[in-house]
């Protein structure tokens, strides 16, 4: 009795358990709201824009010398002539069942397609923005340490050129260079010929599923495929990464405190990377998730270079060709990755950021 | 990409072909076949179904036909295929075939005229966009079994009425005339669709490929079918790459990654000419460039304003710049390398022509709105048009939209002039002269939108007759004649100002011999094709 009177006084006062699930709870409920709503309004605008663009979904199928009739039959058949807001819920029922409806041109189901083209995209965005951030990080960092420094001039002409030079025409160059002249890597396309479906498709990632069936030239065919475009990618990335990184540790390295850790005779690595750094880190997240969400919303113009069948080309061929189903499709799972991947972020800015808990 | 990009892109791959060799050149295998090729509008692979050119091209491989076109003899028009002979009966409206015998579908099934019979029917009662190829012959829904039966080895078509025996044959060399297995078909049934929703992605013919995969907007891969009756084909293996960019097909081109480019812009096919093992061949198609002068507008009716917009296009200034090597002069609705055209091209830029023409009409200060829709070929064309007219007086307001909002108001007989591209639907002359030179009821109540000439509001006159008469004729070359006539007077009174025809160029390894994009009158064919 006596040892159960002194834990209690040792023990910390604790809240009710109810009050201690309450705000994980409310914060959850909150987090679920806000994907909703954000969700909902993407869904909505999206609809609406493909419903008023000057795009005729009929004609699409139907062809330009269509009768009237077969034309007012496919009208009808697609709902075309019910009120918009009736469309909408219509459409939404079926989002909500996961349903993105049916491709109107190759008439296969949206979500099939999607799960075909992402994994392409998610393939090289990663690859991508693992070489922005390995090489801009680091770059950044020392363009701020050595200010003025020639390293800083160096990286302010890589950014400089990455900001400027348009992706297409670098492509093409990279193209031109390192595959058409030296050989070095594999041209347009995720595999060469003899690789198409050489290994099962599990993950949809062709370096992982030729990892997982043990072939290794597979894998190495499909790196050498992967390699130009994702450093393209990866460049873009990079330029933008280093640039903010450099910004951040400019704004740290001129704080008092990064004074007083030199004046207590603090080496520079500690000073740089265990005090500066460290505090940039959640800036970084930032930085760092937008650049990746804006690689796995699919760059439309790599993706046509390297004939790379990604999402960025699967929604662009699908607005061109006025397949609103799969546009709509499409958008929502771009605007799904960005709303998860400002989660994660915001999750990360709590582990690193005691403040955010 | 902008037209500087494009320049400088083909500029720096041309300077750099020039000073570089190659290095390890990659070649595809001796029996395969690899073809880059923009193939995002293949929407299905049922032959009942398909009606986009990348689509068609599948079709013509996996498919045989009761007749068809020889890829090496296009000009020889229709030739027996699963079909080995036919009797037309006496009143021109029954054709029985004879079918072949010993052919197998890929699943091994026999190729029977039941399957024939089917096949018709099927696409008849299916009534998908491309049916009209053969319910203008009178089938329905309702009476295809008995118009179309199998009887033993023989199929049987009865018409509505005698039409010339080449218009039905020409019609079923179409796609839509591809004989499918009826037995694999209707195991795949799935709640009455005739095993539609199956072959959008599926094949089951009996041709000199089997499709063995389809990635929408990625690849098609086509396998040699070892029992094809005409010999198993020397290339085993065919792969359709799905390449978007003309500088990246040049790239895989050169290569050797691939065998044929067949997207090729006017720039990469110039620098493609001077590398090594490269060549270029030329096939004309069938789309059509016109003008298309509303009737509607009481100026534009006037016969002499009509010729006279006739001298208002600059063919040659067009077709040696912008349009060079992609399209060539044609002034007639029927595209050369179809029975019965006509190469004859009066036409010729001359201001001055038209000038006195415009006079004689006493036409002064005339504004019109001319409708483009937004691609870059039309535009430049517009604009060179613009341009001519404005030197006769003429104010041209271009006005660019999309294919929507253009093609309603041509459709609604709204606008005063329409710049627009028309491509054969099937490989007889009654397809384009069925819509450009025929029009039974001009008024808006008959609201004919499917017909060029009464969207432009043109009464053809004695041209409808004509043109029905012509799709009676039994005789070969009195057919051909009548067309030609049809196309005399058509050049001198119709409204439309038929400019060019196009050109499709295909680069290929120079090892390639026997390739056939199929002309103006069919698809690509593979099985002909050696290394």
């Amino acid at each position: 009795m006596a040892l159960i009177e002194d834990n209690n006084q040792r023990r910390p006062s604790r809240a009710p358990l109810s009050e201690q699930v309450w705000p994980f709870l409310k914060a959850t409920l909150l987090t679920l709201g806000s994907i909703a709503v954000t969700l909902l309004g993407l869904l909505f605008i999206t609809f609406t824009i493909g419903r008023v663009m000057p795009i005729d979904p009929v004609l699409a199928i139907v062809g330009e010398r269509a009768s009237q009739s077969t034309y007012d039959a496919v009208y009808y058949q697609l709902g075309l002539d019910k009120p918009l807001i009736v469309q909408f819920l219509y459409y939404l029922w079926d989002v909500l069942h996961l349903d993105f409806g049916t491709s109107l041109l190759n008439a296969r189901p949206v979500s099939e397609d999607i799960v075909r083209v992402f994994p392409a995209t998610l393939e090289l965005a990663t690859i991508g923005i693992f070489f922005g951030v390995v090489l801009g990080v680091p770059l950044g960092v020392l363009a701020a340490v050595r200010k003025g420094s020639w390293i800083d001039q160096i990286a302010r002409v890589v950014a400089l050129v990455g900001y400027s030079m348009p992706i297409f025409w670098l492509g093409l160059m990279g193209l031109l260079v390192f595959y058409g002249i030296l050989g070095w890597v594999g041209g347009p396309g995720r595999v060469g010929i003899f690789y198409v479906d050489v290994v099962p498709n599990v993950t949809g990632l062709i370096l992982v599923d030729s990892l997982l069936d043990g072939n290794w030239d597979v894998f190495k065919n499909a790196f050498s495929h992967i390699i130009l475009p994702a450093s393209l990618l990866g460049y873009y990335s990079l330029a933008y990464v280093s640039r903010m990184t450099r910004s951040f540790m400019l704004e740290q390295l001129s704080s008092e405190y990064i004074t007083t850790a030199r004046v207590k005779g603090m080496s520079e690595w500690d000073v740089v990377w265990k005090h500066a750094f460290k505090n940039i880190r959640v800036q970084l997240i930032t930085v760092i998730a937008l650049s990746y969400a804006n690689l796995l919303e699919g760059s439309v113009l790599t993706e046509i270079i390297f004939s790379w069948p990604g999402i960025g080309s699967y929604i662009t061929t699908a607005l061109l060709s006025a397949d609103m189903n799969a546009v709509l499709g499409g958008t929502v799972v771009v605007g799904l990755i960005f709303i998860l991947l400002n989660i994660f972020s915001d999750l990360l800015y709590k582990v690193f950021d005691p403040r955010a808990k | 990409m902008n037209a500087l990009n494009k320049l400088l892109t083909s500029a720096a791959i041309g300077l750099a072909v020039g000073v570089t060799s190659f290095s390890a050149m990659a070649e595809t295998p001796a029996n395969m076949l690899v073809i880059a090729n923009r193939i995002d509008d293949v929407t299905t692979v049922d032959p009942a179904e398909s009606f986009e050119f990348a689509g068609s091209d599948i079709s013509r491989n996996v498919y045989n036909r009761l007749v068809n076109l020889d890829p090496m003899d296009l000009a020889a028009g229709y030739k027996p295929d699963l079909a080995e002979s036919w009797d037309v009966s006496e009143d021109g409206k029954t054709i029985t075939f004879t079918m072949r015998e010993g052919v197998k579908f890929h699943s091994g099934n026999p190729v029977r005229a039941e399957d024939a019979a089917f096949s018709l029917q099927r696409a008849v009662i299916l009534n998908k966009t491309p049916a009209f190829i053969l319910t203008q012959f009178g089938f329905t829904p309702e009476n295809a079994t008995e118009t179309i039966r199998a009887d033993d080895n023989k199929l049987i078509i009865t018409t509505d009425k005698k039409y010339a025996t080449s218009f039905v044959l020409n019609c079923l060399t179409s796609t839509i005339g591809g004989i499918v297995d009826k037995e694999t078909v209707m195991a795949n049934e799935v709640d009455g669709d005739m095993g539609n929703t199956w072959l959008k992605t599926n094949s089951a013919g009996s041709g000199p490929y089997i499709l063995s995969g389809w990635k929408p907007n990625e690849s098609v891969t086509l396998t040699s079918n070892p029992d094809y009756y005409g010999g198993a084909p020397a290339m085993e293996r065919v792969i359709v790459r799905h390449v978007i960019e003309s500088a990246s097909q040049r790239l895989l081109l050169e290569r050797g990654d691939i065998d044929i480019a067949r997207n090729l812009n006017p720039e990469d096919i110039a620098g493609v000419l001077s590398a090594d093992g490269v060549k270029v061949e030329d096939e004309l198609k069938g789309r059509l460039m016109y003008l298309a002068l509303n009737q509607k507008n009481p100026v534009l009716a006037k016969p002499e304003v009509r010729q006279a917009f006739k001298y208002l296009v600059d063919y040659e200034g067009m077709k040696n710049s912008f349009l060079k090597g992609q399209y060539t002069i044609h002034q007639n609705f029927l595209p050369a390398t179809y029975l019965g055209a006509s190469d004859e091209n009066p036409f010729s830029y001359n201001i001055e022509k038209a000038k006195e023409l415009l006079a004689a009409a006493g036409v002064e200060g005339l504004e019109v709105e001319i409708g483009v829709r937004e691609a870059q070929e039309r535009i430049e064309i517009g604009q060179s048009f613009q341009n001519a007219a404005a030197q006769a007086g003429i104010k041209v307001n271009i006005t660019v939209g999309t294919a929507k909002q253009i093609l309603a108001r041509y459709r609604s007989r709204d606008i005063d002039v329409y710049l627009g591209a028309w491509g054969p639907d099937y490989p007889d002359p009654q397809t384009n002269a069925g819509t450009f030179a025929y029009n039974p009821d001009n008024s808006d109540a008959a609201n004919a939108t499917g017909l060029l000439a009464w969207r432009t509001g043109w009464d053809a006159g004695g041209l409808t007759e004509k043109v029905e008469a012509a799709v009676t004729e039994g005789d070969r070359e009195k057919r051909v004649q009548m067309y030609l006539d049809i196309q005399k007077e058509f050049r001198e009174i119709s409204p439309f100002v038929v400019m060019f025809q196009q050109i499709e160029q295909s680069a290929m390894r120079d090892n390639v011999t026997n390739w056939s994009t199929g002309q103006a009158v069919t698809s690509a064919a593979y099985w002909q094709v050696t290394k």
